[in-house]
Protein backbone atom coordinates (compact mmCIF):
# COMPACT_ATOMS: atom_id res chain seq x y z
CA UNK A 1 0.00 0.00 0.00
CA UNK A 2 1.59 3.26 -0.90
CA UNK A 3 1.99 6.14 1.58
CA UNK A 4 -1.00 8.47 2.40
CA UNK A 5 -0.15 12.19 2.43
CA UNK A 6 -1.49 14.19 5.69
CA UNK A 7 -1.89 17.80 5.83
CA UNK A 8 -3.14 19.45 9.48
CA UNK A 9 -4.42 22.65 9.86
CA UNK A 10 -5.71 24.85 13.08
CA UNK A 11 -8.30 26.84 12.27
CA UNK A 12 -8.85 29.99 14.08
CA UNK A 13 -12.08 30.70 15.06
CA UNK A 14 -12.03 34.32 16.36
CA UNK A 15 -11.06 35.57 12.74
CA UNK A 16 -13.26 35.47 10.82
CA UNK A 17 -11.02 37.39 7.69
CA UNK A 18 -8.69 34.27 7.92
CA UNK A 19 -11.29 31.79 7.34
CA UNK A 20 -10.38 29.58 4.48
CA UNK A 21 -6.89 29.49 4.67
CA UNK A 22 -5.95 25.80 5.03
CA UNK A 23 -8.21 25.28 2.23
CA UNK A 24 -6.57 27.76 -0.32
CA UNK A 25 -3.47 26.11 1.38
CA UNK A 26 -4.99 22.41 0.23
CA UNK A 27 -5.94 23.41 -3.30
CA UNK A 28 -2.44 24.57 -3.63
CA UNK A 29 -1.13 21.73 -2.50
CA UNK A 30 -3.05 19.10 -4.43
CA UNK A 31 -2.76 21.32 -7.33
CA UNK A 32 1.72 21.01 -6.84
CA UNK A 33 0.87 16.84 -6.52
CA UNK A 34 -0.97 17.29 -9.83
CA UNK A 35 -4.47 16.62 -9.13
CA UNK A 36 -7.23 17.11 -11.91
CA UNK A 37 -8.80 20.30 -11.52
CA UNK A 38 -12.62 18.66 -11.07
CA UNK A 39 -10.87 16.53 -8.19
CA UNK A 40 -9.35 19.64 -6.88
CA UNK A 41 -12.43 21.92 -7.17
CA UNK A 42 -14.63 19.59 -4.90
CA UNK A 43 -11.80 18.65 -1.92
CA UNK A 44 -11.83 22.49 -1.85
CA UNK A 45 -15.28 24.20 -1.90
CA UNK A 46 -16.15 20.82 0.48
CA UNK A 47 -13.61 21.89 3.08
CA UNK A 48 -13.97 25.55 2.66
CA UNK A 49 -17.40 25.35 3.63
CA UNK A 50 -16.51 23.29 6.39
CA UNK A 51 -13.87 25.80 7.75
CA UNK A 52 -16.41 28.21 7.00
CA UNK A 53 -18.88 26.66 9.45
CA UNK A 54 -16.13 26.12 12.03
CA UNK A 55 -15.52 29.54 12.16
CA UNK A 56 -19.47 30.94 12.47
CA UNK A 57 -20.33 28.39 14.39
CA UNK A 58 -17.80 26.65 17.05
CA UNK A 59 -15.03 28.69 17.54
CA UNK A 60 -12.50 26.98 15.12
CA UNK A 61 -11.21 23.78 14.77
CA UNK A 62 -8.99 21.56 13.27
CA UNK A 63 -9.07 20.13 9.22
CA UNK A 64 -7.29 17.33 8.36
CA UNK A 65 -6.89 16.33 4.79
CA UNK A 66 -5.56 12.95 3.69
CA UNK A 67 -4.63 12.14 0.42
CA UNK A 68 -5.06 7.84 -0.19
CA UNK A 69 -4.16 5.92 -3.74
CA UNK A 70 -7.57 5.85 -4.19
CA UNK A 71 -9.95 9.18 -2.82
CA UNK A 72 -8.87 11.93 -0.43
CA UNK A 73 -10.33 12.10 2.81
CA UNK A 74 -11.29 15.64 4.80
CA UNK A 75 -11.67 15.71 9.12
CA UNK A 76 -13.15 18.60 10.12
CA UNK A 77 -12.94 18.98 14.34
CA UNK A 78 -14.72 21.14 16.96
CA UNK A 79 -15.42 21.40 20.35
CA UNK A 80 -18.36 23.97 19.32
CA UNK A 81 -22.18 23.59 20.35
CA UNK A 82 -22.93 20.30 18.33
CA UNK A 83 -26.05 19.92 15.92
CA UNK A 84 -29.55 19.70 17.81
CA UNK A 85 -30.66 18.65 14.57
CA UNK A 86 -28.90 16.78 11.52
CA UNK A 87 -31.31 16.30 9.73
CA UNK A 88 -32.99 19.96 9.91
CA UNK A 89 -29.71 21.55 9.17
CA UNK A 90 -28.37 19.41 5.88
CA UNK A 91 -31.84 21.57 4.42
CA UNK A 92 -31.02 23.82 1.86
CA UNK A 93 -31.49 27.28 3.47
CA UNK A 94 -32.14 26.67 6.95
CA UNK A 95 -29.34 28.34 9.01
CA UNK A 96 -29.11 29.64 12.55
CA UNK A 97 -26.03 31.63 11.44
CA UNK A 98 -26.34 35.29 12.84
CA UNK A 99 -27.35 38.39 11.11
CA UNK A 100 -23.97 39.48 11.41
CA UNK A 101 -22.70 36.31 9.26
CA UNK A 102 -25.19 37.34 6.95
CA UNK A 103 -24.35 40.71 5.88
CA UNK A 104 -20.68 38.85 5.68
CA UNK A 105 -22.05 36.91 2.32
CA UNK A 106 -22.50 33.72 4.20
CA UNK A 107 -24.93 32.06 6.44
CA UNK A 108 -27.60 30.76 3.81
CA UNK A 109 -28.07 27.47 4.43
CA UNK A 110 -26.33 25.95 1.84
CA UNK A 111 -23.29 25.03 3.55
CA UNK A 112 -23.92 21.43 4.79
CA UNK A 113 -25.94 20.47 1.84
CA UNK A 114 -22.92 21.60 -0.59
CA UNK A 115 -20.69 19.51 1.10
CA UNK A 116 -22.82 16.70 0.77
CA UNK A 117 -22.70 18.02 -2.73
CA UNK A 118 -19.44 18.04 -3.18
CA UNK A 119 -18.09 14.88 -1.94
CA UNK A 120 -19.10 11.37 -2.81
CA UNK A 121 -19.55 10.45 1.17
CA UNK A 122 -20.18 12.50 3.98
CA UNK A 123 -20.74 11.62 7.96
CA UNK A 124 -21.89 13.79 10.71
CA UNK A 125 -20.96 12.72 14.66
CA UNK A 126 -22.21 15.66 16.68
CA UNK A 127 -22.80 15.74 20.21
CA UNK A 128 -24.71 18.73 21.59
CA UNK A 129 -22.52 20.51 24.08
CA UNK A 130 -19.11 18.93 23.09
CA UNK A 131 -18.70 19.20 19.21
CA UNK A 132 -18.69 17.69 16.01
CA UNK A 133 -16.60 15.81 13.58
CA UNK A 134 -17.37 16.18 9.68
CA UNK A 135 -15.63 13.40 7.57
CA UNK A 136 -16.03 14.00 3.56
CA UNK A 137 -14.10 11.01 1.04
CA UNK A 138 -13.80 12.72 -2.46
CA UNK A 139 -13.29 9.17 -4.81
CA UNK A 140 -10.33 9.88 -7.36
CA UNK B 1 -15.10 38.03 -24.51
CA UNK B 2 -11.67 38.93 -23.06
CA UNK B 3 -11.07 40.39 -19.17
CA UNK B 4 -9.89 44.12 -21.46
CA UNK B 5 -13.16 44.50 -22.79
CA UNK B 6 -14.76 43.59 -19.32
CA UNK B 7 -12.80 46.34 -18.56
CA UNK B 8 -13.98 48.76 -21.13
CA UNK B 9 -17.76 48.70 -21.08
CA UNK B 10 -17.63 49.10 -17.65
CA UNK B 11 -15.34 51.79 -17.28
CA UNK B 12 -14.01 50.01 -14.35
CA UNK B 13 -10.48 50.65 -12.61
CA UNK B 14 -8.19 47.75 -12.20
CA UNK B 15 -6.26 47.25 -9.67
CA UNK B 16 -4.92 43.99 -10.19
CA UNK B 17 -3.93 41.30 -12.99
CA UNK B 18 -2.86 43.32 -15.98
CA UNK B 19 -1.54 40.51 -17.64
CA UNK B 20 -4.38 38.86 -17.65
CA UNK B 21 -6.63 41.47 -19.66
CA UNK B 22 -6.40 38.97 -22.95
CA UNK B 23 -7.74 36.52 -21.05
CA UNK B 24 -11.74 34.83 -21.95
CA UNK B 25 -14.38 34.45 -20.21
CA UNK B 26 -17.63 33.01 -21.01
CA UNK B 27 -20.02 33.83 -18.59
CA UNK B 28 -21.22 35.62 -15.02
CA UNK B 29 -22.26 35.38 -12.02
CA UNK B 30 -23.34 38.41 -9.74
CA UNK B 31 -24.24 38.24 -6.05
CA UNK B 32 -23.73 39.38 -2.44
CA UNK B 33 -24.12 36.17 -0.78
CA UNK B 34 -20.87 34.08 -0.92
CA UNK B 35 -22.80 30.89 -0.13
CA UNK B 36 -24.93 31.14 -3.04
CA UNK B 37 -21.94 31.64 -4.98
CA UNK B 38 -20.37 27.86 -3.61
CA UNK B 39 -23.91 26.52 -3.94
CA UNK B 40 -25.05 27.56 -8.17
CA UNK B 41 -22.08 28.99 -9.93
CA UNK B 42 -20.64 26.24 -12.20
CA UNK B 43 -18.22 27.93 -14.86
CA UNK B 44 -18.84 31.18 -15.06
CA UNK B 45 -16.05 33.27 -14.32
CA UNK B 46 -16.47 36.29 -13.62
CA UNK B 47 -18.11 37.29 -9.94
CA UNK B 48 -19.72 40.39 -9.43
CA UNK B 49 -20.39 41.65 -6.21
CA UNK B 50 -20.73 44.59 -4.03
CA UNK B 51 -19.31 42.54 -1.17
CA UNK B 52 -16.16 43.37 0.62
CA UNK B 53 -14.38 41.21 2.08
CA UNK B 54 -11.04 38.52 1.70
CA UNK B 55 -13.72 35.86 1.75
CA UNK B 56 -15.16 37.58 -1.19
CA UNK B 57 -11.19 36.59 -2.91
CA UNK B 58 -11.27 33.05 -1.25
CA UNK B 59 -15.09 32.01 -2.58
CA UNK B 60 -13.60 33.10 -6.26
CA UNK B 61 -10.77 31.17 -5.74
CA UNK B 62 -12.69 27.96 -4.89
CA UNK B 63 -14.75 28.33 -7.76
CA UNK B 64 -11.80 29.00 -10.02
CA UNK B 65 -13.26 32.02 -10.91
CA UNK B 66 -10.94 34.29 -12.74
CA UNK B 67 -12.10 38.03 -12.67
CA UNK B 68 -13.59 40.15 -9.58
CA UNK B 69 -15.70 42.92 -10.56
CA UNK B 70 -16.69 45.72 -7.52
CA UNK B 71 -19.03 47.30 -8.18
CA UNK B 72 -20.80 50.58 -6.50
CA UNK B 73 -17.26 51.62 -5.75
CA UNK B 74 -16.44 49.26 -2.98
CA UNK B 75 -13.02 49.19 -3.34
CA UNK B 76 -10.58 45.95 -1.77
CA UNK B 77 -7.98 46.58 0.88
CA UNK B 78 -4.49 45.79 -0.07
CA UNK B 79 -4.46 42.68 1.59
CA UNK B 80 -7.25 41.30 -0.43
CA UNK B 81 -5.59 42.99 -3.92
CA UNK B 82 -2.56 40.78 -2.20
CA UNK B 83 -4.44 37.28 -2.34
CA UNK B 84 -5.80 37.78 -5.46
CA UNK B 85 -2.62 38.04 -6.90
CA UNK B 86 -1.83 35.07 -5.37
CA UNK B 87 -4.73 33.28 -6.90
CA UNK B 88 -3.66 34.81 -10.15
CA UNK B 89 -7.07 36.16 -10.30
CA UNK B 90 -8.23 40.07 -12.49
CA UNK B 91 -9.53 42.23 -9.41
CA UNK B 92 -11.62 45.63 -10.88
CA UNK B 93 -13.47 48.13 -9.70
CA UNK B 94 -16.84 50.25 -11.21
CA UNK B 95 -18.70 52.95 -10.64
CA UNK B 96 -21.86 50.84 -11.59
CA UNK B 97 -24.30 49.49 -9.63
CA UNK B 98 -24.81 45.87 -9.95
CA UNK B 99 -27.63 45.70 -12.51
CA UNK B 100 -26.30 48.67 -14.53
CA UNK B 101 -23.14 46.40 -14.74
CA UNK B 102 -24.73 42.85 -15.42
CA UNK B 103 -26.97 44.69 -18.05
CA UNK B 104 -24.18 46.10 -19.91
CA UNK B 105 -22.41 43.13 -19.55
CA UNK B 106 -25.11 40.61 -20.77
CA UNK B 107 -26.38 43.06 -23.63
CA UNK B 108 -22.46 42.81 -25.10
CA UNK B 109 -22.92 38.73 -25.19
CA UNK B 110 -21.09 37.47 -21.80
CA UNK B 111 -22.81 34.57 -20.95
CA UNK B 112 -25.09 34.36 -23.71
CA UNK B 113 -22.24 32.99 -26.13
CA UNK B 114 -22.80 29.73 -28.26
CA UNK B 115 -22.71 26.36 -26.27
CA UNK B 116 -22.61 27.82 -22.93
CA UNK B 117 -25.78 27.76 -21.14
CA UNK B 118 -25.01 29.50 -17.75
CA UNK B 119 -26.69 32.39 -17.78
Amino acid sequence: MSDVVKFHFDVDGHDFSSAGEASVAVKQKLRALGYPPDIIRKVSIAMYEGEINMVIHASGGTADVEVHEDKIVIILRDTGPGIPNVELAMQEGYSTARENIRVLGFGAGMGLPNMKKYTDSMQIDTTVGQGTTITMTVNL
Amino acid sequence: MKIGEIQSLLGAKLLCGEDRLESDVWSACCSDMMSDVLAYVKDQGVLITGLVNPQVIRTANMMDMVCIIFVRSKTPSEDMIELAKESGIVVMTSTLRAYEACGLLYHAGLGREVGDGNV
